[in-house]
């Protein structure tokens, strides 16, 4: 009897006007009549405004040549990036030692994306991480094996921007969530204290803990002690972004069900067990999206470092366009570095809503 | 009234396996429990009933110290309740819980929630805590379903799981929490066909329940609460057929 119902009923396809490039721009562009005049303006002015810029960009402009070549142009003089690619990239560290700079961002940037699949998520990854800590830091600082020491004030550029976001993310998350347990604790000696941090540092900005750190904190310590400075920025950088990560949590510690602490304790897990696998993989789950904000401003937010006199890959773009020789090309070079910042912000943001889907189990 | 259970528990060689004695708690100034005293046999079914607010769910969550009382004592399995953490995760890990809503962990799958406490707690080693995962699982029919996850079972499906994982735990007494309540109609059978074999196992049981045809046909004893107080308790047969107080009277002919 079914399938006689079946056969009768018709395959209907859908109207045309409902499909294909026609529906769609029926449906997106053109749906209502001021949709309709909204899309005919924007267009419009896209018309007017994008011929000229690709005109500067690509058609006038010069993308590998001496600076007094870029002189005679009208377009955009892009050699001003390849020309000081070295410069901007690596800054002040010592000649002939590139390759240790860049065998470690290198060995970074492949362990994080190596690290991207859950399902190396073991013990012998932490393990591989901690080797590669040394190894980087043994590249990056030297004194054995035949390479030179490389003083921490001649790190720059981008692995310095890399060392002090990537350092200030891994450290601050964790020390955030223990914030973020204290601060709901039921034992009000540490609770007080975590408000307390909390408060006291999301009141005051990064610039202002930055020079605490650089500026004013060598005097407490006694004579002849001194705080490498890089360390110094990034522990500013830690306990600063710890006091944000740690708000964020505790918002998603809040919006977990009682029920789930009650299954937990009735179950006879203790604290730390329901905390560790019954709540935070929950609540960390559902504060993605705001905690991969911060972590995008943090990697931003390294380039205040250039107040305290850290040249970060921002600080040494400028200095490449205070060099008379290439002065007048900021535009260019600034837009390079806005694309470099874009690949990286965009990566991790690409990169948690990807984690977000896996870690989503229909509920 | 607090005398009238002794004479239930007629078999003196056995000790009770939960011994309330005068049990009071307060939420703020809101006197919620009055006076409690219960003795509670191994294997003994009690069936506790009366209107919302009555205190009936609270009381079994002081059982196993969801809720904290403040007077009198509560003894369960000889582990006397008291701040002692120690003292509280003994206990909780010996008596299993069955929730309204389930709660069970939606981040992991079916097998995962079963297995947690026995690897945890029990500190079973995660191929013999997956075997007895899987034992109960099929016991409540749905090993099918171990690797899924709880947002894709229905609430009949989830609320079996749920007992599953309380027993996976091994527990010498299981509290339900108005096991029903949640679940659509259709749904209510299978879960309370899961409860009855339980019953028939000899299983020390704890029902709060508007499930009357339960009541009847697994307790040994039906519990009647109000405002705070156990009003009446008796074997189901007296409790229906002949109520001794007006309020229980009252109540028996709204739900009946």
């Amino acid at each position: 009897m079914t399938n006689a119902t079946t056969a009768k009923r018709e395959q209907l396809k859908p109207p045309i006007s409902n499909v294909g490039i026609i529906g769609w721009l029926k449906s997106n562009l053109f749906s209502t009549w001021y949709n309709s005049l909204l899309s005919v303006i924007m267009l419009g002015m896209l018309a007017l405004m994008l011929p000229p810029v690709f005109q500067w960009a690509f058609v006038d402009s010069l993308w590998y040549s001496s600076a007094e070549a870029c002189r005679n142009i009208e377009g955009a003089c892009w050699s001003v990036v390849p020309h000081n690619f070295r410069f901007i990239i690596l800054g002040f560290f010592p000649e002939g030692q590139e390759w240790r700079p860049i065998l470690a961002m290198v060995l970074l940037l492949g362990l994080v994306i190596y690290s991207k699949e859950r399902s190396r998520w073991k013990k012998s990854l932490a393990w591989l991480w901690l080797v590669n800590l040394v190894v980087m830091g043994t590249l990056m600082y030297g004194g054995v094996l035949g390479m030179p020491v490389v003083e921490t004030s001649q790190w720059s550029g981008l692995p310095l921007t890399l060392v002090l976001s990537f350092f200030g993310m891994v450290v601050a998350y964790p020390m955030g969530i223990f914030l973020a347990l204290g601060r709901r604790s039921k034992m009000p000696a540490i609770k007080t204290l975590c408000v307390v941090y909390i408060e006291m540092i999301r009141g005051v900005p990064l610039i202002s803990l930055l020079f605490m750190s650089s500026i004013m904190f060598p005097l407490f310590l006694p004579e002849g002690v001194t705080i490498d400075k890089v360390l110094r920025a990034l522990i500013a950088i830690i306990l600063f972004t710890a006091a944000y990560i740690a708000e964020v949590v505790r918002g998603g510690l809040q919006a977990m069900p009682r029920g789930q602490y009650e299954a937990a304790d009735s179950l006879g897990l203790n604290y730390s067990q329901t905390m560790r696998l019954i709540i935070l993989p929950q609540a960390l789950k559902i504060v993605i999206p705001p905690s991969v904000g911060i972590l995008l401003s943090v990697f931003k937010d390294t380039s205040l470092v250039v107040i305290i006199a850290l040249y970060d890959v921002l600080k040494t773009t400028m200095v490449t366009l205070s060099n008379p020789e290439w002065a007048g090309y900021s535009k260019e070079s600034y837009i390079f570095l806005a694309l470099l910042y874009f690949a990286f912000c965009y990566a991790m943001s690409s990169y948690s809503r990807r984690l977000e889907r896996e870690l989503h189990t229909g509920h | 009234m607090n005398d009238s259970q002794t004479n239930i528990s007629s078999a003196d060689t056995v000790q009770p396996i939960i011994k309330i004695a005068g049990m009071h708690k307060w939420y703020g100034d809101f006197h919620v429990l009055s006076d409690i005293n219960l003795q509670v046999l191994p294997q003994e079914k009690i069936v506790i009933c009366g209107p919302s607010g009555s205190g009936k769910s609270t009381l079994i969550r002081c059982i196993n110290r969801l809720e904290e009382h403040q007077r009198g004592q509560i003894i369960v399995n000889g582990t006397e309740l008291s701040n002692d953490i120690k003292n509280i995760e003994k206990v909780r890990a010996e008596v299993g819980m069955v929730f309204q809503h389930f709660n069970l962990f939606p981040h992991l799958t079916i097998v995962d929630n079963l297995t947690l406490g026995p690897i945890w707690v029990r500190k079973t080693p995660k191929k013999e805590a997956e075997e007895l995962a899987m034992m109960y699982l099929e016991k409540v029919q749905i090993a099918e379903q171990a690797k899924k996850f709880p947002g894709q079972l229905s609430g009949g499906q989830q609320q079996r799981v749920a007992i599953a994982r309380s027993l996976c735990m091994n527990p010498q007494v299981m509290l339900f929490d108005e096991p029903t309540s949640a679940l659509d109609p259709e749904m209510i059978k299978e879960v309370l066909d899961v409860m009855i074999d339980l019953a028939e196992e000899g299983m020390t049981m704890l029902v709060v329940t508007h499930e009357m045809g339960f009541a009847k046909s697994v307790a040994d004893r039906v519990m009647f609460m109000d405002e705070g107080e156990i009003v009446e308790q008796n074997s189901p047969d007296v409790f229906f057929d002949n109520p001794q107080h007006e309020r229980t009277k009252l109540f028996l002919s709204q739900i009946l």
